[in-house]
């Protein structure tokens, strides 16, 4: 398996992707590599595509200076890339339009999603209540619990929610379980595949419809600041919102690509989703990639404060970014997540996605190594809503039984008392 | 030695090939050895040896039970070649049946020549197309080892083509789209898939999926070259209430299985 010729092979990233799935999903694959490859020089899918980003997602997103916060980033400026404002409230949403309409156009009739944070899954649904589209969600039953309020939307939005009780009952399994789901459907269903891993044609496809968040950042920036950012940053679970924000910095060399993945409790502790740190390149879910796995091969459970970070692999274009030193990957813990999700909240007014506040925990680091001069441009790839509960567990700010709980309460230490 | 080998003594009785799947590790690495013997004493002509996983996409509940019981019990990858060294020597095809990850992280060359040494036909790959193949193939060429590739109903006569062409041993033909797990009927997109894909090949083509009676075995036993049995006979064991039990229940199956592929054609 060569990871240096400089001529990809077919569907991969260097050395890394491919295609590792049963036979009879190859024919679905091969159409949907068809029907998208036509679709985007096809006028009318992308004025129909372009038409929704407009009128129904609300794009462009803007881009948010955050001077405030900064501050604790070594004084460097930070711009923030607003895909917390898009409807649905993350950036799942560029990818779910985008492979809706391409399900029409198979004509398939059911749409099935995998989902960690809840946020593909609301994607997803929502797409599917505007197509008109029969939605099956998969979530791991753990994900269920700490993302209560997704299951609802999901559920208000028409969607079934299918809790899978496999394994680390997290992102992966639920993964799993599309995909046994899809094998018995494939002529009737289109998996939406929410990150950008899985076999060949989903993590170019996926990253092309996300494509368009470094698109406008990079001429945002532009205007703004009248150069081009010293780094640009992102959280990484499959890598989605990460490589839609690189993707069009790639060719601007002095632009550094760094993301950073969920560290849980600290890579050392074992309890973390660092595929860069302690993986090591082997097949998961269709995809040759970095792999948490034990000698035997076998997958290693992941963990994370957040839901969509806590994945044990990678989307296979993140691996040959590091692989070939244009991008960086670093671990974040999820106390320096929470701690950052804090202080955009407490300086800003923004709640942000814990997936996203790792990346603001990130801009912190940076921010301190580069100092005043440097221009940080971070994606906040969603908002905080659905982590209310989370955090204010986190926090202390309610009791066991979900019962608030004040400052004058013993115990109490919410978010105020911090510093 | 290929499994053709054994498919092509089983065509020359007139009948078709059994081939019983069990994951290995389970209740223990002992026990599912024994397991493994009691399919050859009763009339399994190849086992193929599961390696339990942790990401079995292919497979549904009943198998999945079995891999995470295993996994947790302890199961090692090495396992594998104790089960084929005792299958093989106790008479049967010993073919092996994972899912990728685990043959890349042993590296594929060494657990070719590992199989082999240990007396291993060669591996089954349910998440491995021979496009993705070319390590897996260049290693079984050079170890003599089968390489049995999957076709399904929903496979195109190019697939058809590109993969039985990389095929050694047998072609295995999913008999429904979807997961392992007994069915109540086979259906006939089976009959029509072994039909499509002889019109590719001239190896023998086995049909899985859903199998779990004897009247099943016979009626796939009539069109196919082998019948490929996996979740019932490892349901005896996983619902079983001691060892001694799961065995007598797969023994049990085993034989009406071994019956139904004997009187099918006659
Ligand atoms: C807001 C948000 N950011 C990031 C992620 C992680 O996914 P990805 O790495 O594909 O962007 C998720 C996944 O659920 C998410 O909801």
């Amino acid at each position: 398996m060569t990871t240096t010729s400089s001529v990809p092979a077919y569907g991969r990233f260097g050395g890394f992707g491919g295609r590792y799935v049963p036979e009879a999903l190859i024919p679905a694959l091969e159409q949907l590599e068809e029907v998208w490859r036509k679709a985007v020089v096809d006028p009318e899918f992308v004025g129909e595509l372009d038409r929704l980003h407009r009128t129904y997602t609300g794009r462009p997103s803007i881009i948010t200076e955050v001077p405030r916060f900064a501050e604790h980033c070594g004084g460097a400026r930070v711009i923030l890339k607003r895909e917390d404002l898009n409807h649905t409230g993350s950036h799942k949403i560029n990818n779910v339009l985008g492979q809706a309409l391409l399900t029409k156009r198979m004509g398939k009739t059911r749409v099935i999603a995998e989902t960690g944070a809840g946020q593909h899954g609301v994607a997803t649904a929502t797409a599917a209540a505007l197509l008109g589209l029969e939605c099956v969600v998969y979530m791991g039953r753990k994900d269920t619990e700490r993302q209560a309020l997704n299951v609802a939307r999901m559920r208000l939005l028409g969607a079934t929610v299918v809790p899978v009780d496999n394994g680390s009952k997290t992102l992966k399994d639920a993964v799993n379980e599309a995909f046994r789901d899809w094998v018995a459907n494939v002529a009737t269903t289109h998996y939406v595949l929410g990150t950008v891993t899985g076999p060949h044609p989903f993590p170019e496809m996926v990253r092309d419809f996300h494509r368009i968040i470094g698109v406008e950042a990079r001429q945002q920036v532009l205007d703004l600041v009248g150069r081009l950012p010293d780094a640009v940053l992102a959280c990484v679970g499959g890598g989605s919102n990460a490589i839609g924000i690189f993707h069009r910095f790639i060719d601007d060399r002095s632009v550094r690509l760094i993301g950073f993945e969920a560290g849980g409790e600290g890579v050392a502790s074992g309890k973390h989703a660092a595929r860069f740190s302690a993986g090591i390149p082997g097949v998961l879910h269709g995809a040759f990639t970095y792999v948490m796995q034990d000698d035997d091969g076998q997958t290693v459970e992941s963990h994370s404060v957040s839901a969509g970070l806590d994945y044990p692999s990678v989307g296979p274009e993140h691996a040959h970014l590091l692989e070939s030193g244009r991008a960086e990957y670093r671990p974040v813990t999820d106390d320096e997540a929470m701690e950052a999700f804090s202080l955009l909240s407490r300086t800003e007014g923004i709640l942000p996605a814990i997936e996203s506040a790792h990346a603001l925990a990130g801009a912190m680091k940076v921010g301190r190594e580069l100092g005043r001069d440097a221009v940080l441009l971070v994606n906040l790839s969603g908002r905080g809503d659905k982590d209310v509960h989370t955090a204010a567990e986190w926090f202390g700010l309610i009791g066991d039984d979900g019962s608030p709980r004040l400052p004058d309460d013993d115990g109490a230490k919410g978010m105020g008392e911090q510093q | 030695m290929s499994v053709a080998t054994i498919i092509e003594k089983c065509r020359a009785d007139n009948r078709a090939a059994l081939i019983g799947y069990l994951p290995v590790g389970f209740p223990s690495v002992e026990g599912s050895i024994a397991a493994m013997k009691v399919l050859v004493e009763s009339g399994v002509d190849i086992v193929e040896i599961g390696v339990p996983y942790s990401d079995p996409v292919m497979d549904g509940p009943v198998i999945q039970d079995a891999a995470v019981r295993a996994l947790a019990a302890g199961v090692h990858l090495t396992d594998i070649f104790t089960a084929a060294r005792e299958v093989s020597a106790a008479g049967a095809g010993a073919l092996v049946m994972t899912y990728w990850n685990p043959v890349l992280r042993y590296g594929v060359e060494r657990f070719a020549a590992d199989l082999a040494a240990a007396g291993g036909s060669g591996l089954i790959t349910p998440d491995l197309i021979p496009d993705e193949g070319r390590d897996w193939i260049a290693a079984a060429d050079a170890h003599d080892l089968d390489k049995v590739f999957l076709v399904a109903p929903s496979s195109t006569p190019e697939r058809l083509e590109a993969v039985t062409a990389q095929c050694r041993g047998f072609v295995y033909a999913t008999a429904v789209m979807g997961v392992t797990g007994a069915r109540a009927t086979v259906g006939e997109a089976a009959d029509a898939l072994v039909s499509r894909t002889r019109e590719h090949t001239d190896l023998p083509v086995c049909v899985g999926v859903g199998v779990s009676t004897g009247d099943q075995a016979a009626e796939v036993g009539r069109y196919a070259d082998g019948v490929i049995v996996g979740s019932a006979l490892v349901r005896c064991l996983t619902e079983a209430q001691s060892e001694a039990q799961g065995l007598e229940a797969l023994g049990a199956l085993a034989r009406e299985l071994a019956d139904g592929v004997r009187r099918s054609r006659s």
